[in-house]
């Protein structure tokens, strides 16, 4: 057995019960993860994770895997750096493989300003805990000598900066280990078990309504992915989303190691190397707000084209697979992670292109809110109510990319 | 293939060459001023399914249209 080879996993389907303390929407990371959390955390096992597919089937399935902390705001660089600490020792706490793997993340500038734009990222970053530094292009090129610095004479490289936290993780893998910790300690996770509708008690959520019959629930939390905006109004509340997709792709393997995640804001794409030797590569949301999974031929050609200046090896490779995902968009690109003015019903939302890498941090966080009632300071930034309060987040480091 | 869009004017156009114009809609039943103010500013149907939407066809005729589509599936039914 080796690393790529995982050892069986071993979850118990159970039938639901008719009743349970917390019932969570959504079997993908984050509604798994706050299971998981709930039981080892704060002992809350009375819990249901309700999945319309099967675990991990949507956007859990369908990122790029980065895992970083270099965002533009305070709030969000104190919660991405919990999260990407969580992730690093996640292997151990649930002993398993999750294929992480901390390789620096490289944020390329192109211009003048571009640059200065870089230096103040990465001290910003450094200073709310996310280790940052500006590096010139000279240092760019020892760092990953596989990039043209001068962007194919058009696009040349003016300096960057360089997140040492930067790293990547098997998305799958994340989703069954938080899956099998929680099972282990009496969680249950329906698959097949779509929501239809949530029942209500004058103002108050008390439960689910599942193809497979009502479930009754102290607690509801949607973590569902690309179809919050219809969950949310059965509990009418209307939410500050727009679903875009968001494509990716992966080419035949390279055969030399590429050591960082490199991404560009001026050319809007970004590339790792997967476990296996792919180079993934991605870019921006589709404009159109739809919750289809359609891909385009056209992402593809752009998305290689620009991806082709800096990085001339990949000329050499082959496409081998295309996906979509669907991303719930906020107006300020930070997540929602709150309860709501409805009791009973609270929300992991907003996940946009950046809800990979928050997993970990917020499944625990979302699992201290239900199980105390109190929120815990690292996601009291990102309540619902901070459109009412004018106190959005807006945030350029989370860009809509990655 | 990407999604193309039906211009009244150019005939059928990669979608890359146009805007999307949001029209966003405050419910009826919000009457309060400041709530009315706040969805209008914040809110979304965010609708799965068929909608009627505004595109501007920034990089041809540079007029509105009017485009009906199904989120679901990007399906075009039509436009004016």
């Amino acid at each position: 057995m080796n690393e790529f080879v995982e050892r069986r996993i071993s979850l118990s389907w159970t039938p639901p019960r008719s009743s349970y303390d917390v019932v969570i929407v959504g079997g993908g990371g984050h509604g798994l993860a706050t299971a998981y959390y709930l039981a080892t955390r704060h002992g809350v096992t009375n819990v249901a994770v309700l999945e319309r597919s099967y675990i991990g089937a949507g956007n859990s399935g369908r990122n790029t895997t980065i895992i970083r902390a270099n965002y533009g705001i305070p709030a969000a660089v104190r919660f991405y750096q919990h999260s990407v600490d969580l992730f690093a020792t996640l292997e151990q706490e649930t002993d398993r493989s999750i294929l992480h793997k901390q390789k620096g993340l490289l944020w390329l500038a192109h211009t003048g300003p571009g640059a200065r734009a870089e230096r103040a990222r990465a001290e910003l970053n450094t200073a709310f805990g996310a280790q940052t530094e500006y590096v010139e292009p000279e240092d760019i090129g020892r760092i990953c000598p596989q990039l043209d610095l001068s962007g194919g004479g058009v696009w040349p490289v003016t300096g960057g900066s360089y997140h040492y936290g930067g790293a990547t993780a098997r998305h799958d893998r994340v989703v069954w280990a938080y899956a099998e910790g929680a099972m282990r300690r009496g969680v249950h996770v329906h698959q097949r078990t779509a929501v239809t509708g949530l029942m209500r008690q004058g103002d108050r959520v008390t439960g689910v309504v599942t193809d497979a019959g009502p479930i009754s629930a102290g607690v509801v939390l949607s973590a569902v992915g690309g179809h919050v905006t219809s969950l949310a109004v059965k509990a009418g509340l209307r939410l500050p989303i727009r679903t875009h997709p968001l494509q990716a792709f992966v080419t035949s393997p390279y055969a030399q190691g590429f050591a960082p995640i490199v991404s560009s804001a001026g050319l809007m794409f970004y590339a790792s190397q997967t476990a296996k030797g792919e180079m993934l590569l991605g870019a921006e949301i589709d404009r159109q707000p739809s919750y289809s999974y359609n891909s385009s031929y056209h992402f593809l050609q752009t998305c290689a084209h620009r991806a082709q200046t800096l990085l001339p090896f990949l000329r050499q490779l082959r496409i081998l697979r295309q996906w979509t995902g669907v991303c719930d968009m906020t107006p300020d690109y930070s997540p929602i992670m709150s309860a709501t003015p409805v009791a009973g019903f609270y929300l992991t939302t907003g996940w946009g292109t950046w809800g990979f890498k928050a997993i970990p941090a917020g499944g625990e966080q979302m699992a201290e809110l239900i199980a105390t009632g109190n929120t815990p300071a690292l996601i009291a930034p990102f309540s619902l109510d901070r459109f009412a309060r004018d106190r959005t987040l807006a945030d350029r480091g989370s860009a809509g990319t990655h | 293939m990407s999604l193309r869009i039906p211009c009244p004017h150019c005939g059928q156009r990669p979608i890359e060459e146009f805007a999307h114009g949001e029209v966003p809609a405050v419910p009826e039943s919000i009457t309060d001023h400041d709530h009315r103010d706040l969805d209008l500013a914040f809110m979304r149907d965010n609708t799965e399914g068929v909608v009627t939407e505004r595109w501007f066809h920034t990089d041809g005729c540079r007029r509105w249209l009017t485009l009906r589509r199904n989120t679901k599936d990007d399906e075009v039914l039509g436009s004016t």
